[in-house]
């Protein structure tokens, strides 16, 4: 058990990162439009279904395939939020979660019904190629890579929003959406930029959960559960505290794998949850309670 | 005659209450237009529907001589009319300068947004000595002050100011007025909303008097009496 912490805490830091650019986008579609959208998960396993048909058929180039994924995905957040959720929007948060609810449902059906309902991964040498390997702890390059995409993400992300015109237009829109408007902001149109910012950090954590783990048409809910919990330990709307997030789920999911048995790796996690929404219901690193 | 904006049987209803009655008003290019009228007189209502944040139930707005009515708030700032709502309104999780920086957010303001940013320095030396700090940091009469600044990064054809005298001391009010002089002299056209008689026929060319939500009365500030808008003012709304 001791012998093998160091190689859990190892583990759970590197996974934090991959929960942490899981739950990036859930954090700023919630940040900006107070919106708890159900369907990320699902968005981010249509990446993923995508970017593995796109490998498979038409460039063996992961990064290709990654980008053409963005494209379509790009177009995609358009459509939802254009068409859908902004219709609702301004009724309230509430009806624009049962369109997420809905969203969530017939993506995973449609997936079910192009791709069947096989297990399947995007083939990647990183997963068996080590990083690090000595007595007590190994390290594979995929867990590093996903590591490192996270924090890159959301660096990117973090400086989107807060040093370019866009980012500030974005949170203006969310922040006092009448002034904005005002101000000569279509405060619709900042919106499906938000949620075209969502995807790509989706499509981005759907490649790296597709070639770190298998999935199938039905496994969005199962991230989405991971997201959600990131979303609320690192505060709602902090994109650093998605990191700080991320890695808490992480090391308390594999930590107490180590001790307990790793059929409670989900368990311990959200434990861990539980115990700081009761000692810090607004999470982490958010800003004070909204008024 | 040269109109700006024209205001044409303008009613507003918020939800059963009536808060415009057949209202009209000509603001006439490069002149400061002020309205006076008491508490819920329906001056704000009136502003917010010119911008298209109400809908009115009747009526036209026009703006250089086109229908604006019904257009989106966004769509009708970026055609050249800047607002300062009542309460400022600054963005607080922002630095003065971002706040500045978003008044220069349409595509002609962000091309002279250095040279418009140098302005309102200049006008403004308190908000360039405070330009990173959060704006959730100043101090009242300086949030005002920002958001008139922001309005001008806009380089807006007309501003509207929905109370931007309230609750600041004198000398604040005396400053912000000689600003407003200032762009006014520059060619801004001004609308402003004002329950103070004096100061706004002291402050402007031309006054509509407003009394729960009609206008009573109008004319040139300086032939319009104190006594005659007080009378108006105070007198109607005893009948009412
Ligand atoms: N959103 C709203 N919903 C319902 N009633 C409203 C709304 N806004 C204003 N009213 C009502 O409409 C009337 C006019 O209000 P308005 O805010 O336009 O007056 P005002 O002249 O700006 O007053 P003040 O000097 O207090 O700012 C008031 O009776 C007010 O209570
Ligand atoms: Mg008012």
């Amino acid at each position: 058990m001791l012998e093998t912490l160091p190689q859990a805490v190892v583990t759970g830091v590197l996974l934090g990162g991959l929960y942490a650019v899981i739950g990036i986008g859930m954090s700023l579609i919630f940040g900006i439009m107070k919106l708890t959208n159900i369907a990320h998960g699902d968005i981010m396993i249509l990446g993923t279904f995508l970017t593995m048909r796109i490998a498979q058929s038409l460039t063996g180039n992961p990064v290709i395939a990654l980008l053409l994924t963005i494209v379509i995905m790009l177009v995609f957040a358009f459509a939802i939020q254009n068409f859908l959720i902004n219709k609702v929007i301004a009724k309230g948060a509430e009806p624009a979660l049962l369109v997420t609810f809905g969203l969530s449902i017939i993506i995973s059906n449609a997936l079910f019904l192009v791709f069947g309902a096989n297990t399947r991964t995007i083939p990647s040498q990183l997963v068996t190629t080590n990083l690090i390997r000595t007595a007590h702890v190994s390290v594979s390059m995929m867990y590093a890579v996903n590591f490192i995409v996270a924090v890159a993400v959301i660096a990117v992300l973090s400086l989107v929003m807060n040093k370019t015109s866009l980012g500030r237009a974005i949170r203006a829109a969310s922040s006092d959406t009448v002034m904005s408007e005002l101000l000569g902001i279509n405060t619709k149109h900042m919106y499906v930029y938000a949620m075209m910012l969502t995807v790509v950090t989706a499509a981005i954590a759907g490649m790296l959960v597709g070639m770190t783990f298998p999935f199938y048409p039905t496994t969005g809910t199962q991230y989405l559960i991971i997201a959600f919990g990131v979303v609320v330990i690192g505060g709602m709307g902090s994109l650093p505290g998605t990191l700080v997030g991320g890695i808490i789920l992480g090391l308390a999911q594999l930590v107490g794998a180590n001790f307990i048995g790793p059929t409670y790796q989900q368990l311990t996690g959200f434990l861990v949850l539980l115990v700081i929404l009761a000692i810090r219901p607004q999470g982490l690193l958010s800003k004070a309670v909204r008024k | 005659m040269n109109n700006i904006i024209e205001v044409n049987g303008l009613s507003v209803l918020h939800g059963d209450l009536r808060a415009l009655h057949d209202v009209s008003m000509n603001i006439e290019s490069g002149k400061i237009v002020s309205i006076i009228g008491a508490n819920g007189a329906g001056k704000s209502t009136l502003l917010n529907t010119i911008m298209g944040i109400h809908r009115p139930a009747g009526g036209t707005v026009r703006f250089e001589g086109g229908d604006i009515t019904g257009w989106r708030t966004s769509k009708i700032a970026s055609k050249g009319i800047a607002m300062t709502p009542e309460g400022s309104r600054v963005f607080a999780d922002m630095s003065v300068m971002e706040n500045l920086w978003m008044g220069a957010y349409l595509p002609d303001a962000k091309k002279a947004r250095a040279a418009q940013l140098e302005k309102v320095y200049g006008m403004f030396p308190v908000l360039k000595e405070k330009s990173s700090q959060l704006a959730s940091f100043l101090s009242g009469g300086q949030r005002q002050m920002l958001s008139i600044a922001r309005a001008i990064m806009m380089n807006p054809k007309v501003i509207i100011c929905d109370e931007i005298s309230l609750g600041l001391a004198p000398v604040i009010i005396q400053d912000i007025y000689v600003k407003v002089r200032e762009l006014n002299a520059a060619g801004i056209t001004f609308l402003l909303v004002e329950q103070e008689i004096k100061r706004s026929l002291r402050h402007s060319d031309y006054s509509y008097v407003m009394v729960k939500g009609r206008i009573v009365m109008e004319g040139k500030s300086s032939e319009l009496s104190h006594e005659a808008v007080s009378d108006a003012y105070f007198g109607i709304n005893q009948f009412a």
